[in-house]
């Protein structure tokens, strides 16, 4: 109601501003050539203060003064203009009077939001507080990061809800700042990463990748680095590179990942005469090759892929040798071998892995499990 | 209710324009008084409405009310208050609200306090100021409108950029809109003129004011501007010939010019058609120059609004005014009646001569400025036209202009005789010599070039004060008679003096730092040390700092001359650490008006340094220069007389026509 009187008073004004004029009485006329006799003659004044000060010479001011007459002769021979006649002015009162506050009014309710009110930092902050919305928290922490940078942990909080609503900027920030106090390890590393992706419009950029890269040399399965390093070579138009990568991180996912659909689909996309759909669910509880794995195998250079993958493959098997506790591990294993068609393999493995976790019941309960799930041994 | 109060207020002000822009002009027209009287009452509405617009904004500002989306953009509660305010005109739409502000201030100060001025071209005068502020209102409300919001309003704003937290960068641009928008009025003088067909005493006695503040103001602006990119950007340099420095270089060198023919204008009615074509070009150069900021057709640092909707609005503004102004003048000046006549040699000779250099050398600017820009536009090409090709054409457009300065003055009006004013300068032309001989003899001729540099300087220096000697009959009366003569004579004359004097003080600054500076880079380790310029800088350790939103190191160097400890410096890495933004803090230290800067790079693990050294001659006179000349404006502008010049009676030369 108060913004409404308001802004009446201001119209009034403006209208105002057009209207007294109107009524107002004017002064006697020929002003225009008033105003110039005036500063004539003030020159002329002035130029005979100068003389007595003894500024200029007899002769310069003689001179001076003949150029102001002339001039001031030359603005009488110019004249005046003609008295206005009284007049009505209806149109320009009604300009004043209704143009001038419907176009006010009609354009900033095209523009403004009337209805919305102010809210200062101060006063929200006592209304709000308590209610726990998420900018809220946001903001809290974020007063508790900017009072205390150096608290880790909080940024390392704070990132996946960036990451959430979209803020990817923030996301890399607190990232970095969670590396650079917590230490660098293979996920902060391809979260990093991540995040840098999707900062720049899901462009894995140079920095990225060296994020992905760092992430792989503290271990080596890190998916999401891996997964981030295949969209990469894609974008840099290494097809074929990409296409291996992808086959290699699809083949060691485990079949309930989530990223395991968009990995299929970025596979997909690199196979142009791919019949599958883009998004077709595949079978991904399925063992053994899947659709979109016969197209990829048809697609690429069947040495290429082989050796990429035994790589991996081989790669995953010294690393549950040196640490038979990783039951992850040995069910993504299992599942390499068998999509890999090796059983024999996969057998071998699973007696291996009986073998080394001999003394631990429990850990090899979990990996009993995975290989009975994958169907390991049924036969 | 606060925000949008301001926000109604703008839509108020936009309409306001639009009626004082036509109504009084009507009135002009028909001779009707009354219409005319409107331009006055409109134009302070509208300087009162803006007012409280922009007070709204800061309001938002001060308080963080994220409701509003430009506030969310550009603030963040943590800013210190200063940088909550200055960040009110930090970004583009609150820029050109402050620039609509400016505009509307003036026409609101014409309305107020000029009633010595004819009603018609008050009239008119106000008109045409009202129809500028009628486009840029527009242009804020459509394209750029500061008063947006959000709902619901988020809980943080975005903006804590450090660069730009910085007191130079918080007062640089009014400055520089003072004086871009100031130049507003001289144009609209000339465009009102032009409509009246018919220029007299008082249009001079009012475009000649104005034109000094704006110049002012510009002064100051550009100064600063190039002492922030100095001491904060880290480089050392002071002067890029970036486009967005020449966007204001151009208009201060018109108004310049501007300045001098309006003082013929005044003083003897002579140049008329001239100066109103100087008082349009400037004005075009000034929104040129907003163009070439705003719109975004620059890569550069400092341009830092890219949406293409607004650079074509300005364009078109630009166009209608620019386009419509010389319309206007081809059109009508030939019905403006001719002035004073004047021999080639006198004061409004050396005045004409001024304008034509300063005229040429602001083309070869807008030349180096655009070609880069068309070039790109027509083939792709994107090239870049530094300092080479400007120290190529503006350099040598600037000596003779130079050589002449002290000339000028000690000429007289209408007829001047060139040999008494040799004569008069001798002493200044010998203390040039002098300081060439003694250089080159000192300094071998391989400095020739600097030497004559500095020689010039000095002949601008000594000349303006010679000038003032003579008028005061210094060493010609008793001391007494002079010092009564100096407390008489107009303060414009002292303005002049001291506005000389300061080129010259700036010329010298130039010289000594572009041809005299040393660099010096190296890698250092603490307890290493290294020299430049006789002085040793001994890198003695690494000091924690921290300042509320930033950490950082600062490195510690002492400084030696023949093994005396004369300055401690420490320029610093800092880590702006909610954004996790690096920034360098480069070190000052003033010897005289020489400066030693160091600003050091990344520091590696093992404590060395990369360490960036320069010595600067006398790079301080440059910006002292620039205060200088903006003191003589101001001395200038204080002086309220009229101005009547007394013209040399003739003997035999002939006269010839002014224009």
């Amino acid at each position: 109601m108060l913004l409404w009187i308001a802004m009446a008073v201001l119209t009034v004004a403006a209208s105002l501003a057009v209207l007294i004029p109107l009524g107002r009485p004017t002064r006697a006329t020929s002003a225009n050539a008033g105003a110039a006799r005036s500063i004539y003659r003030d020159q002329l004044d002035e130029l005979a203060r100068d003389r007595e000060r003894g500024l200029i010479g007899e002769g310069e001011a003689e001179a001076a003064r003949i150029e102001i007459s002339r001039r001031l002769l030359n603005s009488d021979a110019a004249g005046s203009g003609t008295p206005s006649a009284p007049q009505a002015y209806r149109i320009e009162r009604l300009i004043a009077v209704v143009a001038i506050p419907l176009i006010a009014i009609g354009a900033y309710l095209y523009v403004g939001s009337p209805l919305l009110p102010d809210s200062p930092f101060a006063s929200r902050q006592a209304q709000e507080s308590g209610q726990g919305g998420v900018d809220e928290l946001i903001a809290k922490v974020e007063a508790h990061l900017a009072a205390n940078p150096e608290d880790g942990r909080g940024w390392e909080i704070l990132s996946p809800i960036y990451m959430r609503l979209g803020r990817y900027d923030d996301a890399v920030r607190a990232l970095g700042n969670a590396k650079r106090l917590l230490g660098s390890t293979a996920e902060r590393e391809s979260l990093y990463g991540e995040a840098l992706t999707r900062a720049s419009g899901d462009v894995v950029t140079e920095d990225a990748r060296a994020a992905f890269d760092k992430a792989l040399k503290f271990d080596p399965d890190e998916p999401r680095a891996r997964f981030y390093l295949a969209l990469s070579l894609g974008q840099s138009g290494s097809k074929d590179e990409a296409i291996a990568a992808w086959n290699a991180l699809i083949a060691t996912t485990p079949a309930d990942a989530p990223w395991l659909a968009s990995a299929r689909a970025e596979l997909a996309k690199l196979q142009p005469t791919s019949t599958v759909p883009p998004d077709a669910p595949g079978a991904p509880a399925a063992p053994g090759p899947t659709a979109e794995d016969v197209a990829a195998a048809a697609e690429q250079s069947p040495v290429e892929r082989e050796q990429m993958i035994n790589g991996m493959v081989a790669g995953l098997a010294a690393k549950l040798e040196a640490d038979p506790t990783d039951t992850t591990g040995w069910e993504r294993l299992f599942r390499a071998y068998m999509v890999l068609g090796r059983t024999d393999d996969a057998k071998a493995s699973l007696a291996r892995a009986r073998n080394q976790l001999i003394e631990k019941p429990d850990l090899l309960a979990v990996v009993e499990k995975s290989a009975h799930d994958i169907g390991i041994g049924k036969d | 209710m606060i925000v949008e109060l301001g926000h109604y207020a703008l839509v108020l002000a936009l309409i306001l324009a639009l009626a004082g822009g036509t109504l009084p002009f009507w009135g002009a027209l028909r001779g009707d008084e009354r219409l005319m009287t409107i331009a006055s009452t409109t134009s302070i509405a509208q300087f009162v409405f803006v007012a409280m617009s922009f007070g709204a904004l800061t309001y938002a500002y001060v308080v963080s009310d994220f409701s509003v989306q430009n506030v969310v953009e550009n603030s963040h509660t943590l800013k210190p208050l200063l940088y909550k305010i200055s960040g009110v005109w930090g970004n583009h739409e609150g820029s050109m609200l402050l620039w609509a502000l400016i505009l509307v201030l003036f026409g609101g100060l014409v309305a107020l306090f000029s009633d010595n001025l004819p009603l018609k071209l008050k009239a008119l005068v106000l008109a045409v100021q009202s129809w500028i502020s009628a486009a840029f209102l527009l242009f804020i409300l459509v394209a750029s409108n500061p008063f947006l919001r959000l709902n619901p309003a988020p809980f943080q704003g975005r903006d804590l950029n450090p660069v730009l937290q910085d007191v130079g960068l918080a007062i640089h641009p009014p400055l520089l809109y003072l004086g871009y928008v100031g130049c507003s009025i001289s144009f609209a003088f000339a465009i009102a003129a032009l409509i009246d067909g018919r220029i007299d005493a008082a249009w001079a006695r009012w475009v000649r004011p104005w034109t000094l503040a704006a110049w002012c103001f510009l002064t100051l602006g550009i100064a600063m501007g190039s002492y922030w990119a100095y001491y904060e950007l880290g480089w050392g340099g002071w002067w890029f010939w970036d486009p967005v420095e020449n966007a204001s270089f151009m208009p201060w060198l018109a108004a310049t010019a501007l300045l001098h023919s309006a003082i013929v204008m005044e003083k003897r009615e002579a140049l008329k058609i001239w100066t109103i074509l100087l008082a349009i070009l400037t004005f075009s150069l000034s929104l040129l120059g907003t163009f070439l900021v705003r719109s975004g057709v620059l890569t550069s640092v400092h341009a830092f609004a890219t949406d293409p909707t607004r650079g074509i609005f300005i364009l078109c503004i630009l166009c209608v005014f620019i386009g419509g102004a010389f319309s206007l003048f081809a059109a009508r000046a030939g019905t403006l009646s001719q002035g004073g006549l004047f021999a080639p040699i006198s004061r409004e000779g050396a005045l004409v001569l001024n304008n034509l250099l300063l005229t040429a050398a602001c083309a070869t600017v807008l030349v180096g400025t655009l070609y880069p820009l068309a070039l790109e536009a027509i083939t792709g090409e994107k090239i870049s036209v530094g300092a080479p090709f400007f120290d190529m054409t503006f350099g040598p457009m600037m000596v003779p202009l130079l050589i002449a300065v002290p000339f000028g003055p000690m000429l007289a009006w209408k007829r001047g005789d060139i040999v008494a004013a040799g004569q008069r300068l001798l002493f200044a032309f010998g203390a040039a010599m002098a300081v060439m001989i003694v250089g080159l003899a000192l300094m071998g001729t391989p400095s020739a070039l600097a030497l004559f540099g500095v020689a010039l300087a000095v002949w601008l220096m000594v000349g303006a004060l010679s000038e003032i000697a003579f008028r005061i009959k210094l060493g010609r009366a008793s001391l007494a008679e002079s010092w009564r003569r100096g407390a008489g004579l107009p303060r414009s004359a002292w303005g002049t003096m001291v506005a000389h004097f300061g080129v010259g003080v700036t010329v010298l600054g130039v010289i000594g730092a572009t041809a005299w500076q040393s660099e010096t880079i190296a890698s250092l380790k603490p307890g290493q040390s290294m020299t430049i310029d006789g002085r040793t800088l001994t890198m003695d350790g690494f000091v924690p700092i921290s300042g509320g939103t930033f950490t950082g190191t600062g490195v510690r160097f002492s400084v030696r001359e023949g093994g005396n400890l004369v300055a401690v410096l420490e320029p610093e890495k800092r880590i702006y650490t909610v954004q996790n933004m690096p920034t360098t803090e480069s070190a000052i230290k003033t010897f005289g008006f020489s400066q030693l800067y160091v600003s050091v790079g990344d520091i590696a693990a093992d404590g060395s340094t990369v360490v960036r050294v320069y010595w600067k001659t006398l790079v301080a006179l440059i910006w002292l220069g620039s205060l200088i000349m903006t003191a003589g404006g101001v001395l200038s502008l204080s002086d309220r007389r009229l101005r009547v010049g007394a013209p040399k009676p003739a003997r035999r030369s002939l006269a010839i026509p002014a224009e």
